[in-house]
Formats: C-alpha cells, structure tokens, sequence
C-alpha cells in the first residue's frame, strides 16, 4: 500500500506479549487513520467498564503522516474517558507521529495493565517493554531529561496520571499536550509511564509530483490567511492571538462563565507575552505555520501558553497576572495534566468557596491535584464530580463531564450547539464554527443565530472527523479546504478520491463515536449546556447584546442536528443509518 | 435560512450578474433541516437531488445577465472542445477556485462529478428534450449561500477579464477568430458606460472615531455600487490617532457596519488577526508614505490591462509561466506602475511589492488582481484616481483593439 504501512502492533501489558496485525486496504480507506481507526478499535471495548483492563490506548498516525503533507506530523490517541465515561481522544502533536510511521506503524494498541511501571520502547519494528520504576513519579520534564531521546518521539505521563487526576495529560516532545479527556490517567491505570519511538523508514508515495504540487496549492492558500500567516495570526503570535478577538466580541469566559468580558484583558493579551519573553517559533514536525512560541527571555526555554490557558488562567479565575499564567501552564505541564479542565475546576472552586485566588494559592492547588494531597483529592475528579459533591452541580461548567474552552457559547450559537453535541463532551474542536463565527472563513455566519447551524455542525463535525484521521492539524483549515486534502490524499495513497468521499469517511468515523457512547448510556439527555447559559445573560456592550441563549431555539436545532446526523430524536444511532454508512453495529 | 436565501439572491441582481425576474432571476437553495428556496423554478427537482450528493447547506443557481452569458458561453462551448474547464490567469482565480469546470448538459451525474472536485460548475448547452437553456453557473457552500453567490460572482468576473485579455492576445499574434470577434462585437455596449470623474463622500477632516468608521461605510458602498471590485472583494483602509481602521477579512464593502478592525500601530493588541489579508501591505505602505487612506478594488480593465504582455516577449520569459509573482520586467500604464505578487504574506507576496512602489506612485496595479490607490486624508481623491486609472486602462485597450483589428 501507499500512504499506510498496512500493519499495527498490539501491545498486550498483562501478558508482555506483541503481536503484529495487518491492516487490510479496505479498513485503511473506510477509517483512514488518526482518530477514525482509533475509533474502530475502540468499539468492541464500548461496553466495558472505563476502568476494564481490555480497555485499550490506541496511538494511531494517518496516512499522510511523514510525508511532505504540510502540517501532517500529527498522531491521534484513542480510549475511554476516566473523566466522561464518553470515547476519549486528542490529537498529539511534536514528533512522535511521525517517528512511529518512520518506524513502519500505522499504529499501536496497547491494552491489559503492567504490575510494575514500564515504558514502551519503539525502534522501527522492534518494540520492547522496558521497566520504568526509576522514573515512576517524575514529572515530564524530568522524564524527557532523563530519557533524552534526542531525534526520537516520547511521550509520558507526570505525577498526575500516576496519581489518577482524571484531567491528566499526555505530554509528548515536551512542549505538546495530548491533553482533553484524561489519556494521561488511562496511561497511568496501565502502568505506563511512556512511548519512546524512533524510525528510520519513509512513507511511501504515489505521486511524489503531484503531492509537490498539492502542497504548494495549501502553502499559498495559508499565505492568503490572516488568521495563520498575516501580522496578528498564529504564525507571528500563536494561538494567542485570539485572546483579542475573544475580548473584543465580548466572548471571554469570566469568573467561571457568570460574565463574558474581563476589564484587565487589553494587558494580557499574546502582545504582552511577546513583549515580556520575547518568544521564538516551534512547531510540529512537517509543519510550517510553527504556531507553538518558546520564550527566550525573562524564563527561557519556557513554553508561552495557548489561548485557552491565557484566556482561562486569567478571566476565569480572577487574577491578572501573565506570569503566573505561565508558570501555571508550565506546573500543569510538567505534572502531566490538562490546562483547560484544571482551570475550570479551579474556577468551580472559587465560587463554591467564595475564596479568591492568589497566585501563590492557585500554584498550590495545582500541585494538591496532581500530587493528591488535601483539597486536590477532591478536585482531581474534575469540575462535574466536584461541584457535585459540594451539593452544586449547577456550578460546574462542563458538558458530559468535560470542562468547556475559552470561548462563551452565549457569544456564539454554533459553538454553543458544538459544545452540546460533542462525542468527547465540551469541547470546541469536533466543529470548530471558531473558523466562520469569529474568523470569518470561508465566510461570516451569524453568530448570534441558530439558523442554519444544525448541518454546519454536522458537516464540520465530519470534516474534522477526516482531519484527524488523515492527519492534519485543524488551524490550516482556517485557510484550506478538504478539496485541497482530498488532492494531498490521493497523491500519497493513490487513490482518486473528493472531498465528498472524504467527507464521507468522516461521517462513518463520527456516527461510530456516537455508537460507542450510546453503549456507554449516553443519549439526548446529556447533549445539553449548563443551565446558566440559558438564564443568565453576559456582559454586553453598546453594540454587542449578549443574552442568554433561547432555550426554545436551542432545543429546536439540537432537534434538527439529529434529523440531518440520523439520530433518533433521543439521540440514539440507528442500526439502519450504520449499515447506510457501512459501520459496524453496536449497542447495550 | 429564508432570510440569507433572499438576501443573496437579491446582491446577484444588484451586482448586475443577473435579472431581477423570469428564467434569468437568480435560484438560491438553503437547507438546515428543511431545504428552502427563494423561488420556484423548474430547475429545483435537479437542484434538490445534489444536495443528497455533497455535504453542502446551500446552493446558488444562476443564468448570468449580460454581457457575462455570452462571454461564458463562448468560453464553455471552447473550453468543451478541449480539455473541459476555463483557465482564467487572474490572481484570485489561480487562488481560491483553481479552474473552472465545464459541462455540457444540466445533467445531474456530471454536474455532481464536476462539483465533487471544484468549488463551481458551469453548464453550456441547450437541450431540447427537457427545455433547459444555458449557460448557467452552479455553486454551493458548506455554511453559508454567501459562498455561492461570492463564487458565481468570481466566475463571472474571472471569464470577463480572461475573455478581454484572450482576445487581445489573440490579435497580437494575428489570429483570425470571427467567432470571437462576433462575441466581442456583442458585449462592446457593455463597455460603453463611464464611470464619473469625481465623488462626492465625506470630507476630512475627521474628529471623531465615528466619523472615520462612517467615511469607510461610505466609500465601501460606493466601490460597490460602481462594479470596481468582483463581487463586494477588496479592501480598505484609514489611518487615524494611531489607529489603522481596516475593513475584515472577506467583508462585503457594501456592508462594512460592524465589519472594520481597529489595529493599533503600535502592536499593542492582535485584534487585526481578523483584517484583510492585505493589512500588512496597508500598514507598509501607510509608514513609508505618510498617506492616511488606502483603497483597493478590482477594476476589470485594470487587471486585463496588468496581464497584457507582447506574446513574442512572453514566449521568449523565462517565467511566462509565473507572471503573477515573478514578472521580471518593470511595467506602467501611463504613470502608473504594475508589480507582481500574490496575496499575503507569503515569500512572493505583494505585501513586498506594493509599498515600496506606492511611494512613488499613488496608484499601483498588483498584476492580475487589481489596483491600489492611496490618498492623503480621506477618500475622495483616492476614488478619483481609482475611477481614472480604470477609465485609463479601458481606454488603452479599446485602442489597441482598433488598431489591431483589421477593418
Ligand atoms: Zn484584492
């Protein structure tokens, strides 16, 4: 084959046993790679406990991964939730996808649970378990160190995935976090501290011209794109660059999503970083937009923080403070947990207890989480769980147990339908209507409307359902399309497929997550926000109105968002629309 | 969806691509999870059953008005007898659509087909069997029919300019077309309308921040009104109290309420990460001439006259095939100056081309895209020029075409 290597290793940690398993044309092009194969392997676990050691991690790359594709150095990793109970999943960045398809893996699946920590070595196709006591304990910086893979890919868990901080992150190359929905802690149960991988091989393809010339297409529509390569896009300032946007629309969650604008945002923003550490670009393998920023002063070498952090370490929480908000970014990253869900619990904190933050006093909190000591032992479950046990569920703000991004869905109804929707709980990247919402591509909707939503969703769900398959990263999608990838694609496979093709590929993979968590009891019930943002207004300006969300209209696209998905009105797949799409059926 | 349907088929009729009613009226489809169209028409069965082929949410159908059908048909019934698309050589073209695919007969397989691969369809032919005449342009979109009705308008606007630069061409090298010529002969009375040699908008100078973001309303609508952009593309911008105010990304000149960005000149905020593509360019070009305005639109005849290149000379370039961002001899029409370069940012961007030209001129074609033109403090004098240079481009051509064409 071209484009797959054709073969996957199943790594069996009970057992110590691995077995090579071919991937036969057929699967390679219905589940493409990423997180739709992931998904595939996920099924037959659907119904276990999401503490079961059968439950399995599985670490796929995409076809297009270490080839010349732009932003195609990504890899995908795939389990259940500890956090959700729903699929959980998060594309990893660095190097390590492209070394495990280097090494000739189309991906690992690694199930069982190790007695004693281990590491899994990866050198080409030799695989080994390695012990890995020493390092049980250390948090990812100090693994990295200790492990100094050089040009090889690692990934590890900290002290929070040891230590079962349900929010815990996958820390891979040591500045990438494969961080939403708790792949560090489901690491940890398996006694696994890390993924060393290193490959000498080359992804083979089919029409090395023609994907010259599919990649210069992408790279000049990027170049076009403000969001990514203009003055103020992700190029020049990182993800950051949002931080602006988000005050200016009046979108910026604030203390724990009660308000939508922050008074102290104008000197937080990615400009204030750029002036105090003067940071220089990093990026993925194969990438060429480099959106990651390093600072090479105040504290060099260390990490800026993306959006999400800036914007949630800062409104959020109540504090003002841009190097605590790196120093927060840097602890959660070093212990191996996730920003997003670690500053909303946070938050959930603050206004059950009425008690303000200092920024020595949140610091602390985060090392109570990860280390599991005093107040962390409770607030390592996550916001729902917490604010549950505090008899306050209504102050969680998470959807399906999943803590909600920096963008206020009372500021945008796309997002707010995304967020309810979501097969990996509240998060803003299954259907991204960021891109037309705020950034206008390929063109403006209005974000204030749910007309015409429910099938935008649907669509972006399915056309972000291929970009982590294939894999690309969704920031080129500000600029490209999957028309551009669907030439990409076939160059690498050889394969003549569309964007409709692929598109189609990418309902399969979605309505399959669907079928996973309706075997894990999730139905129409759990697709919903918390109740404040139907009740409460946010803060508006004199020409922006921020109100509370209708419930009547939100109630009515959620209706028609099944209609166009093939959902029952429950929110229930259907054996009928699977075998339509050719997926295999599931269900309690 | 009702309302957008309408809107967008209103802005067809508005922008002078189509009729305002009968066959040649404009057909939008939207669909969320009912599909709704802005008319009905015989044509929606067909239209209707695409939907069940692409992930789309919307649908433009449109029989272009003239001068665009003829010139469309021309290029189909060509681009049929060879290798089935048009292959227009301006720069938002080359960018954003690539070629332009042609079919023959409003047949629902080839028009699926022909959709799956590009963002459009043009389809030719006329068919006795079932009535329908053409040509028309299909074009859907994923989120919004603004996407269809931006596309069709870039349609018609790129086969405008590369039907008036293929025939200039076509004369230099002394080839005999009648056909073409008769086409030519047909949309002449298209070309006869002139533009006016001064507007009025608001002077400077401005007190207020309101009165800045007034004066850019304003002149955008006015660009539009006059057809001096390809559907509502281009941009603007005013510098003002250390502000650039630019107009966003993809906004609608005609509709630049809530559509302008302030960016502060010091850096200070990234809030510009939703301007226009070209802010860099704005920003340059504003530093090293001390001017406070800038327009920017897409004339036609200026992007025909910036591609207009002696076909000995050209067969003789060593980047004949890349004009757009390598041209390497230096070109003026009049006194004005055409520098290559793409849009953005990019390595051969025109964000390196076009300010350092701007200092000594105060308008500049960007070849194959359109043209620049700066103004000291508002935008009256900007607009003249702008209509100038335009009336100047056409004029050339015309001439060269007499002179050419034999009698
Ligand atoms: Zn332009």
């Amino acid at each position: 084959m071209y484009g797959w290597s054709g073969k996957i290793a199943l790594i069996d940690l009970t057992r110590q046993k691995i077995d090579v398993q071919p991937l036969s044309p057929d699967i390679c092009t219905r589940y493409l790679g990423g997180r739709g194969m992931g998904g595939l392997f996920l099924q037959p676990a659907a119904t276990l406990d999401r503490d079961h050691p059968d439950v399995p991690v599985c670490l796929f790359t995409g076809p297009l991964t270490a080839t010349s594709a732009p932003t195609s150095g990504r890899c995908h990793m795939v389990s259940i939730s500890p956090l959700t109970g729903l699929m959980a999943d998060a594309s990893v960045g660095g190097k390590i996808g492209v070394q495990l398809k280097r090494a000739g893996w189309d991906g690992i699946v690694i199930t069982g649970k190790s007695n004693t920590p281990v590491g899994i070595e990866i050198s080409d196709s030799h695989i080994s378990l390695v012990e890995a006591k020493i390092l049980w304990g250390m948090t990812t910086d100090a693994v990295h160190q200790h492990l100094n893979p050089k040009k090889a890919g690692l990934a590890c868990i900290g002290p929070a995935g040891e230590n079962r901080v349900r929010f815990a992150a996958v820390i891979t190359d040591r500045y990438h976090a494969a961080g939403r929905t708790g792949l560090g802690m489901c690491l940890g149960a398996k006694k696994l501290k890390y993924i060393l991988v290193s490959g000498t091989g080359r992804t083979r393809v089919k029409d090395p011209e023609l994907l010259k010339q599919a990649r210069q297409d992408i790279i000049r529509v990027t170049a076009a794109s403000p969001a990514l390569m203009g003055r103020y896009g992700f190029s020049r300032m990182g993800t950051g660059a949002m931080y602006d946007l988000m005050d200016n629309r009046h979108m910026m969650p604030t203390d724990n999503f009660s308000a939508t604008w922050y008074g102290s945002a104008k000197n937080l923003n990615a400009a204030a970083y750029a002036r105090a550490y003067s940071p220089k670009n990093h990026g993925c393998r194969g990438c060429h937009i480099l959106c990651k920023k390093i600072g090479t002063r105040t504290s060099a070498g260390t990490a800026m923080p993306e959006f999400e952090t800036m914007s949630h370490f800062t409104a959020l929480v109540g504090l003002q403070d841009i190097h605590l908000v790196t120093a927060a970014n840097q602890r959660c990253n070093s212990l191996g947990m996730d920003t997003i869900s670690a500053a909303v619990t946070l938050a959930c904190f603050r206004e059950i207890t009425q008690k303000d933050f200092t920024p020595a006093s949140l610091l602390a909190l985060l090392d109570d989480i990860a280390l599991d000591r005093g107040q962390g032992k409770a607030l390592k479950k996550g916001a729902a769980a917490y604010a549950g046990s505090m008899g306050q569920p209504d102050a969680a703000m998470a959807v399906k147990g999943l803590e909600l991004p920096a963008y206020d869905p009372r500021g945008a109804y796309g997002m707010a339908l995304g967020f309810a929707m979501s097969t990996r709980g509240g998060c803003h990247l299954r259907a991204y209507p960021i891109s037309h919402e705020i950034l206008r591509k390929p063109v403006a909707t209005d974000r204030f409307s749910f007309s015409g939503k429910a099938r935008i969703i649907k669509i972006a769900e399915d056309s972000n359902a291929v970009v982590d398959s294939l894999i690309a990263c969704k920031f080129i999608f500000f600029a490209a399309g999957l028309e551009e990838y669907a030439k990409v694609f076939s160059a690498v496979t050889g394969q003549d497929v569309t964007a409709q093709d692929l598109l189609a590929a990418g309902e399969r993979i979605y309505y399959n997550e669907r079928i996973i968590n309706s075997c894990r009891g999730f139905d129409a019930r759990h697709d919903d926000l918390p109740a404040r943002f139907f009740t409460q207004p946010g803060t508006g300006a004199s020409q922006i109105r921020v109100p509370p969300i209708d419930r009547a209209d939100f109630l009515q696209a959620k209706a028609a968002y099944y209609s166009v998905r093939g959902l029952t009105q429950n929110g229930l797949p259907t054996r009928k629309k699977a075998e339509q799409l050719g997926v295999s059926w599931k269900s309690l | 969806m009702e309302i957008l349907v309408k809107k967008y088929a209103h802005k067809l009729v508005d922008a002078g691509l189509a009729a305002p009613s009968g066959p040649g009226a404009p057909l939008v489809g939207g669909l969320d999870q009912d599909l709704v169209w802005n008319r009905t028409a015989p044509e929606i069965p067909v239209l209707e059953r695409i939907f069940l082929h692409l992930n789309i949410n919307s649908l433009v159908f449109l029989r272009p008005g003239f001068p665009y059908d003829r010139i469309i048909r021309f290029l189909a019934g060509r681009a049929l007898k060879a290798a089935g698309t048009i292959m227009p050589q301006d720069c938002e073209t080359r960018t954003f659509l690539h070629d332009l695919p042609v079919v023959e007969q409003f047949d629902l397989p080839a028009i699926v087909t022909a959709l799956k691969q590009r963002k459009t369809v043009i389809i030719q032919g006329n068919d006795r069997n079932t009535g329908f005449f053409g040509p028309a342009v299909i074009a859907p979109g994923t989120v919004s029919p603004e996407q269809g009705f931006v596309h069709i308008s870039s349609v018609c606007f790129a086969c405008f300019v590369a039907f008036f630069s293929n025939y200039l061409t076509g004369l230099k090298t002394g080839r005999k077309d009648p056909e073409m010529d008769q086409v030519f002969d047909q949309v002449l009375p298209f070309l006869q309308k002139e533009l006016p040699a001064s507007f009025d908008l608001m002077h400077s100078p401005f007190c207020r921040e309101k009165d800045v973001y007034a004066a850019m309303v304003q002149a955008g609508r006015k660009i539009v009104d006059h057809g001096l952009v390809d559907s509502y593309f281009g941009n603007l911008s005013c510098c003002w109290n250390n502000t650039l105010y630019i107009s966003q990304t993809g906004a609608s000149l005609d509709e630049l309420t809530g559509c302008i960005d302030p960016v502060p000149l010091d850096g200070s905020s990234t809030a510009g990460i939703t301007a226009s593509s070209e802010l860099t360019a704005h920003l340059e070009t504003i530093a090293r001439t001390g001017c406070q305005v800038i327009l920017h639109g897409h004339p036609k005849f200026c992007v025909i006259a910036s591609m207009d290149c002696d076909p000995v000379r050209k067969a003789a370039c060593a980047f004949a095939d890349k004009c757009h961002t390598h041209c390497p001899v230096p070109r003026t029409i009049g006194s004005v100056p055409i520098v290559p370069g793409e849009v953005g940012t990019g390595p051969y961007g025109l964000c390196n081309t076009l300010p350092r030209a701007c200092e000594t001129s105060d308008s500049v074609i960007v070849h194959g895209h359109g043209l620049f033109v700066t103004g000291k403090t508002d935008f009256n004098r900007a607009f003249s020029t702008l209509a100038a240079v335009e009336t100047l481009c056409k004029t050339r051509y015309l001439e060269q075409v007499r002179y050419l064409r034999p009698a």
